[in-house]
């Protein structure tokens, strides 16, 4: 973790969500630094994707705060707040490729929209983000031929684009196998030494949240309940964190687990 | 009771979400419209997607329309001998009505629906927070281009049913029903106004601006996987008609 700015890259300040009747976050507070990768760990349905989507304005808190670089997001114009997404890169669960576009046009995307690159310029940058992801070559090929792990690092690949200063992951290896897990993993530490930026990763799997965490966190009930580097989370002696770290179901509430 | 009351007050309070939904939404498309940069290459995508790809659709409708008018007024005519009016009534009913509303019918059935299933399956893989994630306005990328296109490709598709509905009551009424052709073709037009193909076609627009706004916005607000999607498709062509046929009588009323 590198200290360059006091003022934190992002700060939530008792933000609220709640769907219908469901409070799905509960006066969150939750600080990351600049540079600094922090994991936040949850059981399904949590609301770790709602987490994260407050980050990056995708969705309004009902109440609270959301500061980028000490900006409150929610302040801003809507014009604002799109132009402050520009720092932003987020990649999604299941790549969210645009399926009307190719590989690289996918990536181009973000190029052409926000930078006055010529035509060269975005194939240059275009194949430098497929070789950090180690796809090199696969512009030319269709979103429906890549299987879960290429559309992933294709998401990486565009995300990071337009070198952002904060990085999101949306549980970067849901539904992947070890193997390509590993890969991931080892792309995202990659990215990391490369670009430097702030990162958010939300996931449930252990491993890789501490091998690429500087602070794990762990979300229950709308509240960050714990929040601690991943050696000290790993030995905490609390009985949801052991449940979660020994994936015993026995500290949950029956009704929640089996009536979801 | 208290059950019926909650039930109809749900019922009114969703008719007044999506009501209001759907103004918020098209103020967002004005604004996105009117905002620069202007994406032309992407309207141009859905010209043709709109426009161009329902030709074949509208065209057929048409010739057969024209056709079975020409064939229904000339039995009911022929009883007063007044068989020589049938290519006035083909022409005016095609031009001021059948035209308009049937290219309408027809373009919300395939393109309001493939709107609303694009834009819906967008939604349910998160393409179009990936979107909003890059810093892109969805609603000036999907909403605008759709709009636009259909609003302005609408009416140039009625030009082309007028034509050819008419062609079809001139090839039913002289080739099948023996009419006298000259005469035919001198009835068709003798007694048409400016107005009446004006009418039509400034219908037309209101026609596309509609069914594309009703499509973008039941699939960009489409919730629940690939069941949402299928609910969104049917009621944009559901809604889109109903808006065609309702706006088709307060336009004829109120304008011409």
């Amino acid at each position: 973790m590198t200290e360059e700015s006091t003022t934190p890259a992002i700060v939530l300040e008792k933000v609220s969500k709640r769907f219908g009747r469901k409070v799905v976050l509960d006066e969150l507070d939750l600080t990351v630094a600049k540079g600094e990768s922090l994991v936040v760990l949850g059981k399904s349905g949590t609301g770790k994707s709602v987490l994260l989507k407050h980050l990056i304005g995708l969705l309004e808190p009902d109440s609270g705060k959301v500061l980028i670089d000490g900006e409150d997001l929610w302040s801003l114009s809507e014009e604002e707040r799109g132009k402050r997404r520009r720092k932003f890169g987020m990649s999604f669960q299941e790549g969210a490729l645009f399926d009307s576009m190719t590989v690289g046009e996918n990536i181009a995307f973000p190029l052409q929209r926000h930078t006055k690159m010529s035509k060269d310029e975005v194939a240059a940058r275009v194949a430098e983000c497929l070789d950090l992801v180690k796809l090199p070559g696969a512009e030319s090929k269709k979103t429906s031929e890549l299987s879960g792990g290429m559309r992933r690092r294709v998401g990486f690949a565009r995300a990071i684009a337009l070198t952002p200063q904060i990085l999101l992951f949306d549980e970067p290896t849901t539904g992947l196998d070890p193997i390509t897990t590993d890969v991931i993993t080892k792309l995202i530490l990659a990215m990391r030494d490369k670009l430097n930026p702030t990162a958010v990763t939300i996931t449930h799997d252990l491993k890789v949240a501490f091998t690429i965490a500087d602070r794990v966190a762990l979300l229950r009930d709308g509240r960050i309940v714990m929040d601690l580097p991943p050696k000290e989370f790993e030995a905490v002696d609390d009985p949801h964190v052991k449940a979660f770290v020994a994936g015993d179901s026995s500290f949950e509430d029956p009704e929640e687990t089996t009536l979801r | 009771m208290k059950r019926f009351l909650e039930a109809l007050g749900g019922f009114v309070l969703t008719l007044l979400e999506t009501s209001g939904r759907f103004f918020i939404l098209t103020g967002q498309t004005i604004r996105g419209f009117l905002k620069p940069p202007y994406e032309i290459g992407l309207w141009a995508k859905q010209f043709v997607r709109v426009g161009i790809d329902s030709v074949p659709v509208v065209l057929t409708t048409a010739l057969f329309t024209g056709g079975v008018l020409a064939l229904q007024t000339y039995k009911g005519f022929e009883r007063f001998h007044a068989e020589g009016y049938v290519g006035s009534v083909v022409a005016l009913s095609m031009l001021r009505e059948l035209a308009p509303v049937l290219t309408g019918l027809m373009v919300a059935g395939r393109a309001g629906s493939a709107m609303a299933a694009e834009l819906g399956s967008m939604r349910v893989t998160e393409q179009i927070d990936a979107l909003v994630s890059l810093a892109t306005d969805p609603v000036k990328y999907l909403f605008v281009p759709r709009v636009v296109a259909a609003t302005l490709v609408l009416p140039m598709l009625v030009i082309l049913a007028d034509a050819v509905g008419m062609m079809g009551g001139y090839l039913v009424a002289v080739n099948l029903l023996g009419a006298n052709p000259v005469q035919y073709e001198i009835n068709s037009f003798q007694y048409l106004a400016m107005e009446d193909f004006t009418s039509g076609f400034i219908k037309a627009g209101v026609f596309g601006a509609l069914i594309a706004l009703i499509g973008c916005q039941q699939g960009f607000d489409t919730r629940g996987g690939a069941e949402g999607v299928g609910r969104a498709t049917t009621s944009a062509v559901v809604m889109g008609s109903l808006a065609v046929l309702v706006a088709d009588f307060f336009l004829t009323k109120v304008l011409f």
